[in-house]
C-alpha cells in the first residue's frame, strides 16, 4: 500500500520533465542542435559549465575563507595536533573540488565530513574518554590544577601594608588603582596583574583617584556593583605565588597569598600553617599522609580503572547490573508489546467494509504525533501518586504509587511506552498486511484452513520476514529510548541500597546522562563513557547477530 | 458506553442509507453482526479512548488557568486562556524564543539533511565507484548508533570547539545543528538511495545526451522527480529534530538560545505540580504545529516508514 503512493508522482512527473530543460547554461539550444555540433560541444565541455565553475570557485572560496579563519584562531591558541588536523582536512576539501574526476566524492564530501567528525570522532573520543578520569575537579592539565590550587586557597598576608584603593572602569572591565604606602600609583584587574602607572589623579589625602582613559567608580556605583567588586584579584606579578591584592570595600586593599605554598623541586603543595604536605598520589590529585585529597586534580589515563569500578565498587555494581537488565526487559518488551498490539489492530481494521476505518486511523495514530518528549511528562501528571488525574480522579483518591513503587513504576513506564509506539506498529503491519498476495490466503481456505491457521502458518511468517528488519531498528531505538524515562520517572524509585541517583526505571543511556551531567553529584565524564562505551558493544553484538538472523530469514523466503 | 455506541451504529447506517434498497445489506441479527464487524468497532473504541485520553487531558490542562497538577483532574470544567497569557508574559523563561529557535535549528537542520542526503543518495545510486557497497552498508550499520551516545564526546568537543571559535561551540545552535548533521546521512540516505533508484536511468542518459552536466542532472532532473521523498526525510528530520532533549539540554545552556524540549522540561522539571497549567499550554503550542504537519503529510510519512521494510 505505501509504495504507490510514493512511486506514482515521480511517474507522472517523469513523463513532463524532458519537455522542461533544467536550469543552467544554454541547454535549450543544444537540444536542437544537430549530432555533429553536439559531439564537439560534448569533447570541449569540461565536467562543469562557466557558470557552474563560477559558482563552484565562489563557494570554494567562501569555505575557504572560513577555513583560513579556524587555523588562524587554532594557531593563535596553539593547539597544534587540531591545526594539523584540520589543514589536512582543508586540502583534501580543496583537492577533492578542485581537481578533475572523482565524481563520487564531490557529492559524498559534505555528509561524509560532518559524518566523520560528529559520529565517529566522537565515538572514538568517548573511547578515549573512558580510559582518563576526566570529570568535575579533574579536566585540565597538572600545570593547570597547580595554578588553580594557588589562586583558590588564599589567605591575608599577616601584616602586611594595607593599600589604598579606588575602583576604575574601561569597558565591561573593572580595574583597581592602588596607592601603596609610600605613594606609587598601580593598576590592575583580575585578568592583568599590577603594572605601574604615571599620571594618575590624586585627591587630598594623596590617594589616586583617576586615570585617563578610565572611568572612576562613584559610591553608589561602587555599592551597586559590589559582588564584582569583591571577586576583582589582582595577582602581584605573573607568579600565583606571589599572591594577589583585594578589596572589601572599594577603598582599601590588602594583599592576599596562597595557604598552600608549591615547591617544585619536590612536587608538593605545604599548608603554611599546619605544615601537612599534599603529595602527587599518582590518581590526578594532590594527598596527604591519610589519603585526605585536594578539590581540584588533574586529568590523567587511568587504564580500565573506569570498567574495573563500574563492575566491582559496591555503591555501583549491583544497580548496574539491575540497569541493564531492566534495560534489555524494557527493550524487549516495548518491541514485544507495541508489536502485538500493533499487529492485531491491523488485523481487526484490514477490512475494506469497515465502517469509521478512516476516522479510527487518524485517532489512532494521534499518539505517534505527539511529540515524545511531551508525551512523557503529560503521561507523568497523569500517574502522579499525590495530585495525579489516575489516583485523584479515577480511582478516588487512592495512594498508589504508579511512579514511586519500583514494580509499578516499571509497569507504568511500558504502558507509557506502547501508547507512544503501538501506532507505529500498526502502520507498518497495516502495510505490510495489504501487501501480501491475497491469492495465498485463498487457497489455503480453499484447502479447508482455519482463519487462525491461515494466519499463524502463512501470514505470520510472511509479515515477520518483511517486518523483522523494523523490529529490531525498533528494538535499538528502545535501548536508548531516553525521552520517556527521562521525562516520565527520571530514572527513579532510587535504589536504596546506594548512594548514588540510580533508580529502578533508568535504563544505560539515562544512566549515563545522570553520571556525566546528573545535578547534585559530581560530573564524571570518565565513568559515563565507559558505561556508553559498554551500550556500544552490547547494540554492536546485537544488530550484529539479528542482521545475521534476518537474512537467513529472507533467504528461508 | 462503547457498547451502546456500537449498537446505534447499524442504525445510523440505515437512517444515512434509507434509498435503493438493493444496495443495503440485510440487517442481520446483533450477535452476527457483532462476531463479524462489531467487536472491530469494540476494540476501536477502546483503543481510541487509549490513544486520545492523554491529549484531551493535557488540552484541558491547558485551558483551566487554575494551574496546578490537582486542580487540573476536572477535565475540561473551566476555560479561559490566562495560561497561554502567562506562557508568554514569564521573562525567565521565554517560551517564544523557545519556539522561534525550535522552529529555526529544525528547518536548517532538516533542509541541510535533505540536501546532505540527497547528495550522497545520487552518489549511491548512479555512480559506481571503489568503496560503494561497504560506503552503504556501514552507513546502515552507523544507523544503529545514534548520537546521543556519545552525548559526553560531543559535549567536550564543543566546549574544546569553543576555546577556539565561541560562535561554534558550547552553547551555540549553530555548534548544535552541526552536530545534528552528524547524524544526516544514516538512516537518511538509505532511504533515498531506494527511492533514487526507482527513477530510470535513461531519464539521465537522455539528458548527458543533450549536453547537460552531472550538477543539472542532479538539480534539474533528479531533485524534481524524488520530491515526495524529500519531503518524507525532511519532515522526519524535524520531527525529530523537534523532540530531541539530550543535546540540546546539554549544548544549550543559556535560556534564551534553548529549544523547546530543553525549555518545557524546565518548566516541570523542578516543581511539577504548580506549573502544570502553563506547562500544558505550552505543550499544547508546541505539538500542534508538529502534528498537524504529520496528519496532513500522513500519507507520506508512512510510506517513508515502511518503504525499508517492503523493499527488505
Amino acid at each position: 500500500m505505501p509504495k504507490p503512493d510514493l512511486h506514482e508522482p515521480p511517474a507522472s512527473a517523469a513523463s513532463t520533465t524532458p519537455v522542461q530543460p533544467p536550469r543552467g547554461t544554454a541547454h535549450p539550444k543544444v537540444a536542437h542542435q544537430d549530432a555533429a555540433h553536439r559531439t564537439i560541444r560534448n569533447g570541449l565541455r569540461g565536467p562543469d559549465s562557466i557558470k557552474g565553475t563560477i559558482l563552484k570557485i565562489v563557494l570554494l572560496g567562501l569555505v575557504d575563507a572560513f577555513a583560513v579563519y579556524v587555523l588562524m584562531m587554532l594557531f593563535l591558541s596553539q593547539s597544534w595536533a587540531a591545526l594539523a588536523v584540520s589543514s589536512l582536512v582543508v586540502l583534501a576539501i580543496n583537492w577533492i573540488y578542485l581537481r578533475r574526476g572523482g565524481l563520487p566524492a564531490k557529492y559524498l564530501a559534505p555528509g561524509v565530513l560532518f559524518l566523520l567528525v560528529f559520529q565517529v570522532l566522537v565515538v572514538f573520543f568517548s573511547g578515549y574518554i573512558a580510559f582518563t578520569n576526566y570529570g568535575d575537579g579533574h579536566n585540565s592539565t597538572k600545570e593547570d590544577a597547580i595554578a588553580a590550587i594557588q589562586l583558590t586557597a588564599q589567605k591575608r598576608v599577616p601584616d602586611s601594608p594595607a593599600y589604598k584603593a579606588a575602583v576604575l572602569t574601561k569597558g565591561d572591565t573593572f580595574y583597581l588603582l592602588f596607592t601603596d604606602p609610600s605613594g606609587k600609583a598601580q593598576i590592575g584587574s583580575t585578568d592583568e596583574p599590577l603594572t605601574e602607572v604615571s599620571g594618575a589623579g590624586k585627591d587630598s589625602t594623596g590617594k589616586a583617584n583617576s586615570l585617563p582613559g578610565y572611568e572612576t567608580l562613584k559610591f553608589q556605583e561602587i555599592v551597586a556593583n559590589q559582588q564584582e567588586i569583591l571577586k576583582i584579584t589582582v595577582p602581584v606579578s605573573e607568579n600565583p605565588a606571589d599572591g594577589t591584592l583585594r578589596t572589601a570595600d572599594g577603598s582599601t586593599a590588602y594583599q592576599f597569598k596562597p595557604a598552600l605554598r608549591y615547591d617544585t623541586a619536590t612536587d608538593t603543595f605545604t599548608d603554611s600553617d599546619t605544615g601537612t604536605a599534599y603529595r602527587d598520589n599518582g590518581k590526578g590529585a594532590f594527598a596527604d599522609a591519610n589519603g585526605e585529597t585536594l578539590a581540584t586534580g588533574w586529568k590523567i589515563d587511568v587504564g580500565m580503572a573506569n570498567f574495573a569500578r563500574a563492575f566491582t565498587d559496591p555503591s555501583l555494581r549491583g544497580p548496574l547490573l539491575g540497569v541493564i537488565l531492566w534495560t534489555f526487559t524494557f527493550s524487549v518488551a516495548s518491541v514485544a508489546l507495541t508489536f502485538a498490539l500493533g499487529l492485531f489492530l491491523a488485523i481487526t481494521f484490514n477490512r475494506e467494509d469497515l465502517r469509521g476505518k478512516k476516522v479510527y486511523r487518524i485517532l489512532m495514530i494521534l499518539p505517534y504525533a505527539f511529540p515524545a518528549f511531551l508525551s512523557g511528562l503529560v503521561w507523568s501528571g497523569i500517574l502522579n501518586p499525590e495530585f495525579g488525574w489516575l489516583n485523584q480522579t479515577l480511582l478516588g483518591g487512592a495512594h498508589i504509587g504508579w511512579l514511586t513503587d519500583p514494580v509499578l513504576a516499571k509497569i507504568s513506564v511500558l504502558v507509557v511506552n506502547v501508547w507512544l509506539g503501538f501506532p507505529y506498529m500498526f502502520l507498518v503491519c497495516t502495510g505490510a498486511l495489504q501487501s501480501l498476495p491475497t491469492e495465498i490466503d485463498e487457497a489455503a481456505r480453499m484447502d479447508g484452513a482455519s482463519p487462525w491457521r491461515v494466519f499463524r502458518s502463512i501470514k505470520l511468517p510472511l509479515l515477520l520476514v518483511s517486518v523483522a528488519p523494523l523490529l529490531i531498528s525498533s528494538f535499538a531505538f528502545n535501548f536508548n529510548n531516553f525521552n520517556v524515562i527521562y521525562m516520565l520517572t527520571g530514572g527513579g524509585p532510587r535504589f536504596a541500597d546506594t548512594d548514588r541517583d540510580i533508580g529502578a526505571t533508568d535504563i544505560l543511556i539515562t544512566l549515563v546522562y545522570k553520571v556525566a551531567f546528573g545535578q547534585g553529584t559530581g560530573r564524571d565524564y570518565g565513568l559515563a563513557s565507559a558505561l556508553a562505551i559498554i551500550i556500544f558493544i552490547i547494540v554492536a553484538t546485537i544488530s550484529a547477530i539479528s542482521f545475521k538472523q534476518t537474512k537467513a530469514l529472507e533467504d528461508v523466503n | 458506553m462503547s457498547e451502546a455506541q456500537v449498537r446505534t451504529l447499524p442504525s445510523i447506517e440505515q437512517a444515512h442509507d434509507g434509498g435503493p434498497a438493493p444496495l443495503v445489506p440485510k440487517r442481520r441479527p446483533f450477535g452476527v453482526w457483532f462476531k463479524d464487524k462489531g467487536w472491530r468497532h469494540a476494540v476501536g473504541i477502546v483503543t481510541t479512548i487509549f490513544a486520545v485520553f492523554p491529549l484531551l487531558y493535557v488540552l484541558s490542562a491547558a485551558l483551566d488557568s487554575n494551574g496546578t497538577l490537582v486542580g487540573s483532574n476536572g477535565l475540561f470544567s473551566r476555560f479561559d486562556t490566562g495560561n497561554f497569557t502567562a506562557l508568554f508574559s514569564d521573562p525567565s523563561r521565554p517560551f517564544g524564543r523557545w519556539f522561534l529557535n525550535t522552529l529555526v535549528v529544525g528547518l536548517v537542520t532538516s533542509a541541510a539533511t535533505v540536501f546532505l542526503g540527497a547528495m550522497a543518495a545520487y552518489a549511491f545510486s548512479r555512480m559506481r565507484f571503489k568503496g560503494r557497497r561497504v560506503g552503504l552498508l556501514t552507513l546502515l550499520l552507523l544507523q544503529m548508533f545514534p548520537q546521543l551516545l556519545a552525548v559526553v564526546a560531543i559535549f567536550l568537543l564543543l566546549s574544546g570547539i569553543s576555546q577556539v571559535i565561541p560562535a561554534l561551540g558550547l552553547g551555540s545552535q549553530l555548534g548544535l545543528i552541526m552536530v545534528y548533521l552528524g547524524g544526516a546521512l544514516g538512516v537518511n540516505t538509505y532511504l533515498m538511495y531506494g527511492f533514487f533508484n526507482t527513477v530510470p536511468q535513461s531519464l539521465d542518459e537522455a539528458a548527458k545526451i543533450d549536453g547537460a552536466s552531472h550538477v543539472q542532472i542532479f538539480f534539474g532532473i533528479i531533485l524534481r522527480l524524488v520530491t515526495p521523498i524529500l519531503a518524507v526525510v525532511g519532515l522526519l528530520a524535524f520531527i525529530g529534530i523537534s523532540s530531541e532533549f539530550v543535546i540540546a539540554s546539554v549544548v544549550l545552556t543559556d535560556p534564551d538560545s534553548q529549544t523547546l524540549a530543553v525549555g518545557l522540561y524546565s518548566y516541570v522539571a523542578q516543581q511539577r505540580s504548580e506549573n502544570w497549567g502553563v506547562f500544558a499550554a505550552g505543550a499544547v503550542i508546541a505539538a500542534i504545529p508538529v502534528m498537524a504537519l504529520f496528519l496532513f503529510l500522513q500519507k507520506y510519512i508512512v510510506s517513508g516508514l515502511t518503504a525499508g521494510s517492503v523493499k527488505g
